[in-house]
């Protein structure tokens, strides 16, 4: 080719090249549109961590942040297209752990993706306590854990006697907020009060950089809000000894000066009262009650 | 002219006894066929599938690399090269020539190894079912996979640095194996700026995720047509976009 | 197209019908070539390997182009064959610029030190190559078979390359190079690691390849064999062209003196005069002296009754021209204008 014809030629890919590209956006998109089984990138080979442990050859902790980041990606795939199942999500949590048993963040953000219903988490509590225990055993004072394990077992186990423990034995370590110590009083005390319930979520919502867990933990706080504001509106509506026979909306208390104003819920909605005298939600909220139902528990085998 | 150096290219693989691998993967195949039944129950079809089409990929890259990195640097050192440029071809001819020559020495190699598993298989199965069409479709795909390293690996190849031409290959074809984590990474981030270059980042690298069809094949699912269709047309552009940048490099280099 | 007249009595037929057939086109032209290289690892200035390189060669002559090591021969041809990109200035072979890849259909190269594909055999290698140019099947496999006996190769046609000696793979290469019937064929230092038996056949074949009107251009260090085959040389000393001409032309430059070959036993002896310059070798004596002393002096050796053995002409070689260019480049005359043919 001549100077001038190589030139054209060089230049002319190099504003091709770009064009193509142009094309090729579209086409991954469509791909990745299909559902997850086509596209997972799980094919979990190695099972077992001390094995993977074995063979890394020295390189353990590189794999425990892979497996972390695989476990993470795995999350966001299958919520966004995986018909909220997550049958990996454990596993390879595991083998971080299993890899790097100081990468704390993982079953600390885990444990509540692990535990949280479908279709935001994989609704195994007791694997998220299975994943906290193997983390105490390698790091027996982070207070951290103990926090994140008490949590699991009173919230989503309802399970107060062993909540209170753990509570109690974070409290005593290194840095261990003043808080946890009253905490386990608390529920060995009230159980599942919803004061102790709104101080262990606004704990969650503080310290988890986790985009979902956070907005999770948002919502239930806002839920429980919610809830204590509806008691108390009722409070006030089963009291009413006031002039007019039935309440049929709130305005009917505003103007009868027992409220200042129609009180909203935490999304901003106003609080409204059904036919039969009971305080409610705005079917309209984005707030919503039945987060804060017991959970279930998903009794099969990993 | 494309097409002579690329028979003349399959003609070097074969003699330069690569497709020795695959005695060593019929080999593989038969103990584990014969294996399997001891070792598990009930999910003997998953493991040979899950087993033979990872072997079939794993060993097609490998080859695709290390051969392709060399497809055209040595050409360059030992200087072949001069009497083929002095014959009526042109530099872009030679590059696809290469290219195609490699690519079908993997299908053939892939062909062969697919024969193996599905006799593998149809030891442990007793016989081949519809859900069995998925077995070809990720063996395709498998196909499209090797191509698209291929090509990288010959571009990389115009280049006299063997060693770093192998791992930038191997790295951009893990690094297409992730890529997907950089875009979920990319939701997560906190600035849009960062969540933008990622995205970009994304569809740039060339997505070797796209071709994996291994899990699917093992549970038997259907692969809609228009996936396949999508698959091909990826590669068959992404492959363009390749052999093209070899091709405007290559066709400015002097040789010494 | 010139009418062959009584007075080309000599003249090859063949050869003038090809030389006229492009309306006197030269089959190479050379056109102020450049080729710089990036000084250093760092690429501060150049080297200028080439430079300005301009000249012709005609049709059907075998033109021998010479030069010491590194004086950019290999470069030249390279650049013809585009494997690398001159920075200025340009060459044409029968009138197509190196630039059309289609002028590689009339020509033929054998590089210096060829390497081949040390997996195919001889028969497969020039099948190979033979593909590029469109032959049907069976013409390919005629002009495989005829060039390998050609080149001496038939016994060994289906050897693998990787077990050819040296000499061996020069006469592939050879065979490659002309197997197309190039009307131009490009040999760089064809001779090198041959035996004798070995050159002669290359020195055959290049004398065929001028009788049947082809152009052959090689480069040599091999200066007799330029002498002998050459209808023209060049010089190339540091990327210049030095000198151009026929080897005759380029020698005649030289000053000639005669030598004369006698000898003398006792009891006579030579006049002192020549005995100081003579070398002597037992009775023999070896005389150079200029051409316009040769019968004075050979009176006063029949005065002493020395008995002549030869009287010849001091021809001065190739080699001599060759290394007092490569000495003192640029000093020695050039004798472009002798260049032009008869």
């Amino acid at each position: 080719m001549s100077v001038a014809a190589r030139a054209r030629f060089t230049w002319g890919t190099a504003a091709a090249i770009p064009l193509l590209f142009l094309a090729i956006v579209p086409l991954q998109k469509a791909i990745d549109s299909y559902p997850s089984r086509m596209s997972a990138p799980e094919a979990l080979w190695l099972r077992s961590g001390a094995f993977l442990k074995a063979i890394s050859m020295g390189y353990d902790s590189l794999l425990a942040d892979i497996y972390w980041t695989r476990a993470v990606q795995y999350y966001g795939a299958q919520f966004e297209t995986g018909g909220a199942q997550f049958p990996e999500l454990y596993p390879l949590m595991s083998i971080a752990l299993t890899l790097d048993p100081r990468l704390t963040v993982v079953p600390r953000t885990g444990s509540i993706l692990l535990s949280e219903p479908a279709p935001v988490g994989a609704g195994r509590p007791d694997q998220a306590v299975q994943l906290l225990g193997q983390a105490i055993a390698a790091n027996h004072d982070d207070w951290q854990l103990y926090a994140s394990l008490g949590f699991v077992y009173y919230w989503y186990m309802k399970d107060y006697t062993h909540a209170s423990q753990v509570y109690l034995e974070g409290s005593q370590y290194a840095g261990a907020p003043v808080w946890m110590k009253g905490m386990a009083a608390r529920i060995a005390e009230l159980g599942g009060s919803r004061d102790t319930s709104v101080m262990v979520w606004s704990e969650i919502y503080q310290t988890t950089s986790e985009p979902r867990a956070r907005e999770n933990a948002r919502e239930h706080l806002m839920a429980l809000r919610a809830q204590a504001d509806i008691e108390a509106l009722q409070k006030i509506v089963d009291n009413y000894r006031g002039p007019i026979m039935r309440i049929t909306s709130l305005q009917d208390l505003v103007e009868d000066r027992l409220l200042p104003s129609v009180p909203v819920d935490p999304a901003g909605v106003a609080y409204v009262i059904d036919g039969w005298g009971r305080v409610g939600l705005d079917p309209a909220s984005p707030v919503r009650l039945d987060i804060l139902e017991p959970t279930k528990h998903d009794a099969a085998a990993p | 002219m494309a097409g002579t150096v690329a028979i003349n290219t399959f003609r070097e693989a074969v003699r330069d006894r690569v497709l020795y691998n695959l005695v060593l993967f019929a080999l593989a195949m038969m103990a584990a066929a014969v294996l399997v039944g001891q070792v598990t129950i009930g999910i003997e079809r998953q493991v040979i599938l899950n087993l033979g089409l990872t072997a079939i990929s794993l060993i097609g890259t490998a080859m695709a690399v290390f051969i392709g990195v060399r497809l055209v640097y040595k050409e360059i050192e030992k200087r072949t090269l001069y009497t083929l440029l002095a014959k009526p071809v042109r530099r872009w001819e030679f590059l696809v020539g290469k290219f195609a020559g490699l690519v079908l020495t993997l299908a053939v190699n892939t062909a062969l190894m697919t024969l193996g598993l599905a006799a593998a298989l149809f030891y442990v199965t007793r016989g081949f079912g519809r859900a069995d069409v998925s077995i070809a479709v990720a063996v395709y795909f498998i196909l499209l996979g090797l191509a698209l390293i291929t090509a990288l690996a010959l571009f990389f190849s115009c280049f006299p640095t063997p060693i770093l031409s192998t791992l930038l290959t191997l790295g951009l074809f893990v690094a297409g194996q992730f890529s997907s984590a950089l875009r979920e990474y990319g939701k997560l981030a906190h600035t849009r700026a960062l969540a933008v270059i990622l995205g970009a980042i994304y569809y740039l690298l060339p997505n070797f995720h796209n071709f994996n069809a291994i899990t699917a094949a093992a549970h038997g699912d259907v692969i809609p047509g228009a996936l396949i269709l999508h698959n091909t047309l990826y590669a068959v552009l992404y492959i363009a976009v390749v052999l093209l940048g070899a091709s405007a490099i290559f066709a400015n280099v002097n040789l010494k | 197209m010139r009418l062959c007249t009584p007075s080309d009595s000599g003249v090859d037929l063949a050869r003038v019908n090809l030389k006229n057939t492009i309306m006197g086109q030269p089959a190479i032209e050379f056109l102020s070539l450049t080729k710089d290289y990036p000084r250093g690892q760092w690429k501060r200035g150049v080297v200028r390997s080439l430079d300005s390189l301009t000249f012709e060669v005609e049709e059907g002559e075998v033109f021998g182009f010479l030069g010491p090591n590194g004086a950019g021969k290999t470069t030249t041809l390279k650049c013809v064959m585009g494997l690398i990109f001159p920075t200025a200035g340009t060459a044409r072979v029968r009138g197509r610029s190196i630039d059309d890849v289609q002028m590689h259909r009339e020509i033929g190269y054998l590089p210096e030190q060829p390497y081949f594909y040390d997996y195919l055999t001889a028969r497969e290698l020039l099948d190979y190559f033979a593909r590029f140019f469109g032959y049907g099947v069976a013409e390919r496999q005629e002009r495989v078979a005829y060039f390998l006996e050609r080149v001496r190769l038939t016994p060994f046609a289906d050897v693998q390359l990787r077990k050819f000696s040296k000499g061996m793979l020069q006469r592939a290469g050879i065979a490659q190079a002309i197997l197309h019937d190039p009307q131009v064929v490009f040999l760089d230092e064809p001779m090198s690691g041959l035996d004798p038996i070995g050159r002669r056949e290359v020195r055959d074949i290049i004398l065929e390849l001028k009788e049947k009107g082809r152009t052959v251009f090689f480069s040599t260090h091999v200066l007799t064999d330029a002498e002998m085959l050459c209808d023209r040389v060049a010089v190339l000393v540091g990327g210049k062209l030095q000198g151009i001409g026929s080897p005759a032309e380029i020698v005649s430059i030289e000053v000639q003196g005669m030598e004369i070959l006698c000898e003398v036993g006792p009891p006579r002896q030579l006049p002192a005069g020549l005995a100081e310059r003579a070398t002597r070798s037992g009775n023999r004596y070896r005389i150079q002296v200029p051409e316009a002393q040769l019968y004075d002096t050979l009176a006063q050796l029949r005065g002493c009754e020395a008995r002549i053995l030869s009287v010849a002409p001091l021809r001065p070689t190739l080699e001599d021209y060759f290394m007092r260019l490569v000495e003192h480049p640029n000093q020695a005359a050039v004798a472009e204008s002798a260049g032009e043919r008869a």
